[in-house]
């Protein structure tokens, strides 16, 4: 063994201080090779398609993902805790019938329809919650049959009609479809929140050394400010030489950001994480374990929700394939291609960006050179192996076997 | 030299089925006092760690804590009763840091965010004063050899002052300096006037801080002894059931 190296408090220091301060989420090695796929497939599909990095382009192809993104957002909940939610695309078919069908149909005022929406999604995650947590039976089981449940419900819900259409006038359809960020708003926005973040790094970094705990240097933390508003920076400013920043693509941000913090710096989020690396140890530790999976199922399914809301004014319809096909199933890929682990513990709100950002290049790629959708599942259901199986290697790799 | 019990286990009976882990078992643990739990594998020396922990919830009997009787019911409650556990496969978290598992459930706050730099200070002197050696206490627990994490897991439970801090074979993984540590620990722990329980297989390490040896056959009290006073052959006969010994509880 090493002999530690010993600070003036007689305190054993690592040997290499610059990696304590970083928070878990930061160490995870997930993010870069995305980051560095990501460009790749950029890459190639500009050089087959002039029009692939267009701003116009960039501003659809952010609108498609968002949806989903929503979706994935929640699956990752899910997906923390260590169990699964294969329904959120059937729960966002029935969400975007109820809201369609309140609002058209039965006349409620928009925000009404759309609150019972979700409000249906949410109790659809407190039964698989429950069933899950007080009744032990396997949550894949559950979500299953949820799923089918969802469906049924959907159809019953949009009637014998199977679609229905929402006015393009209505407030849905303009804030999904056109509504986008004013460029002075967006902007204000990158601002905010890159002063926001500076100010939190100083101030620990201050705190931290008060504590005399070992410090990030200035540097290093300008590094990481630069990065950051130019992760933000630069894409909102070449949205906005298109149309903008969509409304549902600051929502999905919106939500990405609120959920981090909220895994990160909070106790509940850290219960998630330990829940989802060790239940037992969880429950030794004395977290509300019960409680913890049931707010995990509720949210997801509520995220999905208001995923189906988004999508229905996005489409201005909703019928029986809103929410069906592969949806559930991209939105587990997204989460896991970003970085979120199938087996639970690890994760981040921001692999359901990174995640979904993957996916739609591609597809949105493969859609400008060719009509087939095809060879789109083939692509993605081979990256989602890939994403699997880095997953899998590197939790064996660190001593723990699958499960 | 008789003091009251900071906790007494009455009448503890527990099955898991059809397997009676716990039969009938009475302890007492006084403050300034190491009591030892010896016996055999599948003795029921965990099961009781369990309860009293507040993980597993007894068939029959009762917990009293300075002299009131209390429903063990949930880790949590047994914590804020002050027993502290170090439960014998740690149930740490292999993907959570150094750090996140020390204050696993019993996280520091500062409002409603996380205190990162105080969870991060703190657990910097437990480890030191427990002479531990983590490379990076911002690394993750899977990264940490056996020992190291028996000294997170040790330096878990000595968080917050508990009056009674029970542990389950804390010295099974661990080197001879590391062992050395612990033993130091305890008896550091005891000067400061808790109440320890410690669960062994190690007859040297019983031998070198106990002051009474709990002997466990079968889920049964089989004879308890005054560390100073008992003889090797005497524990050895109690839990192996070999030998006739002095027997409390009944037969085995
Ligand atoms: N969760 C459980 N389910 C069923 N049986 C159990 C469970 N836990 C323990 N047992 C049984 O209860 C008995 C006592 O087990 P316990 O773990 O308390 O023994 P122990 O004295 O700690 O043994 P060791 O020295 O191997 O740790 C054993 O027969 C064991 O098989
Ligand atoms: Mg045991």
């Amino acid at each position: 063994m090493t002999v530690p190296v010993v600070d003036r408090g007689g305190i054993p220091v690592a040997d290499r201080p610059d990696w304590r301060w970083r928070s878990w989420d930061e160490r995870d090695p997930g993010r870069i090779p995305v980051l560095i796929a990501l460009v790749l497939i950029a890459l190639v599909f500009q050089a087959l398609n002039g029009a692939y990095l267009s701003a116009d382009n960039l501003v659809n192809l952010a609108l498609q993902a968002s949806t989903t993104g929503i979706l994935t957002l929640g699956v990752v909940l899910v997906l923390m805790v260590g169990q699964i939610d294969l329904s959120v695309g059937a729960v966002s078919g029935v969400a975007a019938a109820v809201v369609t069908v309140g609002f058209v149909r039965a006349g409620w005022p928009l925000i009404v329809a759309v609150l019972v929406a979700v409000a249906v999604g949410t109790a659809l995650g407190a039964g698989y919650g429950w069933m899950f947590a007080r009744l032990g039976v396997p949550s894949f089981v559950i979500t299953l049959s949820g799923l089918m449940v969802g469906v049924g419900l959907q159809a019953q819900v949009l009637g014998p009609t199977a679609s229905v259409n929402l006015p393009y006038e209505s407030g849905l359809v303009r804030f999904a479809q056109q509504t986008f960020l004013p460029p002075v708003l967006s902007a204000g926005l990158v601002v905010a929140v890159v002063l926001a973040y500076t100010t939190s790094r100083l101030v620990d970094r201050r705190r931290r050394i008060a504590a005399e705990l070992s410090a990030p240097s200035l540097g290093a933390t300008a590094a990481r400010i630069a990065a950051l508003a130019a992760g933000l920076g630069v894409p909102v400013w070449y949205l906005s030489r298109g149309r903008g920043v969509g409304a549902i693509v600051a929502v999905f941000i919106g939500l990405v950001w609120a959920t981090d913090i909220v895994l990160r710096r909070t106790q509940w989020g850290r219960s998630v994480r330990a829940i989802g690396s060790s239940v037992e140890s969880a429950r030794l530790a004395g977290f509300p374990v019960r409680r913890v999976y049931i707010a995990a199922f509720m949210a997801c399914a509520g995220l999905a929700a208001l995923a189906g809301v988004l999508s229905a004014g996005r489409f201005a319809a909703a019928n029986q394939s809103t929410g069906g096909a592969d949806l559930t199933l991209t939105a587990i890929a997204a989460a896991v291609i970003g970085g979120t682990s199938l087996f639970g513990g690890r994760g981040s709100a921001w692999s359901a960006v990174l995640g979904v950002a993957v996916i739609h290049a591609i597809s949105s790629g493969l859609t400008l050179l060719t009509a087939d959708g095809s060879l789109r599942y083939i692509v993605t259901g081979v990256v989602l192996a890939l994403a699997v199986t880095v997953d899998a290697v590197s939790r064996r790799s660190r001593g723990v076997p699958g499960r | 030299m008789t003091r009251p019990p900071v906790m007494s286990l009455r009448g503890i009976t527990h099955s898991f089925g059809a397997v009676r882990a716990l039969i009938d078992v009475d302890l007492d643990v006084s403050a300034h006092e190491v009591v030892a739990v010896v016996g055999d594998n599948g003795a029921g020396k965990s099961t009781l760690v369990g309860v009293m922990a507040g993980a597993l919830v007894p068939d029959a009997g009762e917990v009293v804590v300075d002299g009131r009787e209390v429903r063990l019911s949930s880790p949590g409650l047994a914590r804020q009763l002050g027993i502290a556990t170090v439960f014998q496969d740690l149930a740490l978290c292999e993907d959570l840091d150094v750090v996140e598992n020390l204050f696993l459930g019993q996280e520091l706050r500062r409002g409603p965010v996380l205190d990162e730099v105080a969870m991060e200070r703190e657990a910097l002197r437990l480890l030191a004063q427990l002479s531990a050696r983590v490379t990076s206490v911002r690394g993750p627990v899977s990264g940490l050899s056996g020992g190291q994490r028996q000294a997170v897991a040790v330096a878990r439970a000595l968080l917050g002052e508990p009056r009674v801090l029970v542990l389950d074979e804390p010295t099974a993984a661990l080197g001879i300096t590391q062992t050395a540590e612990v033993l130091n620990l305890v008896e550091r722990v005891r000067d400061r006037g808790y109440g320890v329980v410690l669960v062994s297989q190690n007859m040297a390490d019983v031998q070198a801080v106990a002051d009474r040896v709990v002997v466990l056959r079968r889920g049964r009290v089989n004879g308890d002894f005054d560390a100073e006073t008992a003889s090797y052959e005497d524990i050895i006969a109690a839990i192996t059931g070999i030998a006739p010994t002095r027997r409390r509880g009944g037969v085995s």
